[in-house]
C-alpha cells in the first residue's frame, strides 16, 4: 500500500531518464560491476520477458541465449547499479509476460519486429 | 538528551544505498513532536525521568485527572503520555519541545536503535503457529495433523504444568527489536528510515530508542 508519503520517500529514489521499456523489446542493460577497487560496466543484451513490480522495485526480465543456454537477468530498473537501458528494437507481442520464449530456440525464437512512431 | 522519541509507522517501501547501490528494505516512521509535561528527579519521584505528551486533542479525549495534571503548567491537551528514563533530568524542563523538524533529537545515519511497539494481534491460534510446534505426518493414516500432542505425563504430577505452550491468543502485545540501523533522516518530513521491519500495524505507535543505555549515545562503526 501506498501513501503520499511513502510516494515522495520513494521519488527520491527514482530515476527520472529511463526510456520506455515493454516486453518484446531487445534491450542493452549496462550494469556498474565493483571488483575489489575496480568499478568497470557490463552490458547485457536481450529480450524483455515482462516487467514486475511498481516504484522502486520496478523489475524488468531480460533474457539473451548464450552459447546454446538460455539466460535470464532481472534488474531493478531503478537501481543506481543499473547505468543506463537502451532499447534496440520493439518486438511485435500480444502478451504481457513472454514465458512462452522458453520454450522455443532457434527460428521460433524470432519476434516479429514492430515499427512505432515518435508520437507513441 | 532525550534518549528515543515516540512515532507513527507508516508503512515500509524499498530505497538504494547512495555508495553501493544496494536495495535496502526500509520502514517509514514518523516521529511525532512532543513536549515535556513532567520532569520526575530522584529526589522527590525516586528516579529520573522525563514525561512526554504528544497528539494534541480535545478535552473530551483526555481523563479529568490528566487534564488538570497538564493545564497545571499551562500544556496544551494531549492524547497520550510516555515517560522516558534518564541519567539525569535537570537538564530538561516542563514545556520544552522536541521534534525531528527542530532537529533537538540525536538520530544519526548509520545509528542502531531499538523500537517497540504493539504487535499485530492473530487471534485465537493453535500451538503449531503460536509456539512453532512440529506438525504431525500429514498422511499414511495419521490424523496428528497440528495436533500439540502430549501436555505431561500421567498419575505423577497428575496435573499440566504451569506454563504449558497451547493454544491460544497471539500476538498484540509488546514486542522490541534490537539492532535496527537508522539509514535515513529527513527533518522536513520528520522522517526515519530504519532498516528491517518494526512490530506493529501501519499508524501504530512506536517508541524509537537508542540501543544502548539512557542518555549515553551508541556509535556504530
Amino acid at each position: 500500500m501506498s501513501t503520499p508519503l511513502i510516494r515522495d520517500i520513494e521519488a527520491m529514489y527514482l530515476k527520472t531518464d529511463l526510456p520506455h521499456v515493454v516486453p518484446g523489446d531487445s534491450v542493452r542493460v549496462t550494469v556498474r560491476i565493483v571488483e575489489g577497487a575496480k568499478e568497470r560496466l557490463q552490458a547485457f543484451e536481450g529480450v524483455v520477458l515482462g516487467l514486475s513490480g511498481a516504484s522502486t522495485s520496478r523489475t524488468v526480465t531480460v533474457r539473451k541465449v548464450f552459447q546454446g543456454v538460455g539466460v535470464e537477468r532481472i534488474f531493478l530498473l531503478h537501481s543506481p547499479r543499473v547505468e543506463s537501458i537502451k532499447v534496440l528494437r520493439h518486438g511485435y507481442v500480444r502478451r504481457a509476460k513472454l514465458y512462452y520464449m522458453r520454450d522455443r530456440s532457434g527460428k521460433a525464437a524470432r519476434l516479429r519486429e514492430k515499427f512505432v512512431t515518435k508520437a507513441q | 538528551m532525550l534518549p528515543g522519541c515516540v512515532a507513527l509507522k507508516r508503512g515500509m517501501t524499498q530505497i538504494f544505498d547512495e555508495k553501493t547501490g544496494d536495495a535496502i528494505p526500509v520502514t517509514v516512521v514518523e516521529v511525532l513532536p512532543m513536549t515535556v509535561t513532567q520532569v520526575k528527579c530522584a529526589a522527590t519521584d525516586g528516579y529520573n525521568a522525563v514525561q512526554v505528551g504528544y497528539v494534541s486533542a480535545k478535552a473530551k479525549h483526555v481523563s479529568r485527572p490528566e487534564q488538570g495534571h497538564l493545564t497545571k503548567n499551562n500544556l496544551p491537551l494531549m492524547r497520550k503520555l510516555q515517560e522516558f528514563r534518564v541519567v539525569d533530568s535537570a537538564a530538561f524542563t516542563v514545556g520544552q519541545s522536541f521534534s525531528l523538524a527542530e532537529s533537538n533529537l540525536p538520530f544519526e545515519k548509520g545509528e542502531k536503535v531499538k523500537v517497540t511497539g504493539q504487535s499485530i494481534g492473530k487471534g485465537f491460534q493453535g500451538a503449531t503457529k503460536r509456539w512453532h510446534f512440529a506438525r504431525g505426518p500429514m498422511s499414511h493414516g495419521s490424523k496428528s495433523h497440528r495436533l500439540p500432542g502430549s501436555i505431561g505425563a500421567g498419575t505423577t504430577p497428575g496435573r499440566v504444568l504451569k506454563g504449558k505452550k497451547m493454544a491460544g491468543r497471539m500476538g498484540n502485545e509488546t514486542v522490541t527489536t534490537v539492532g535496527l540501523e537508522i539509514v535515513g533522516v529527513l527533518p522536513e518530513k520528520s522522517v526515519l528510515l530504519i532498516k528491517g521491519t518494526v512490530p506493529g500495524v501501519e499508524g501504530g505507535y512506536l517508541t524509537v530508542s537508542y540501543h544502548a543505555k539512557p542518555g549515553v549515545k551508541l556509535k556504530v562503526s
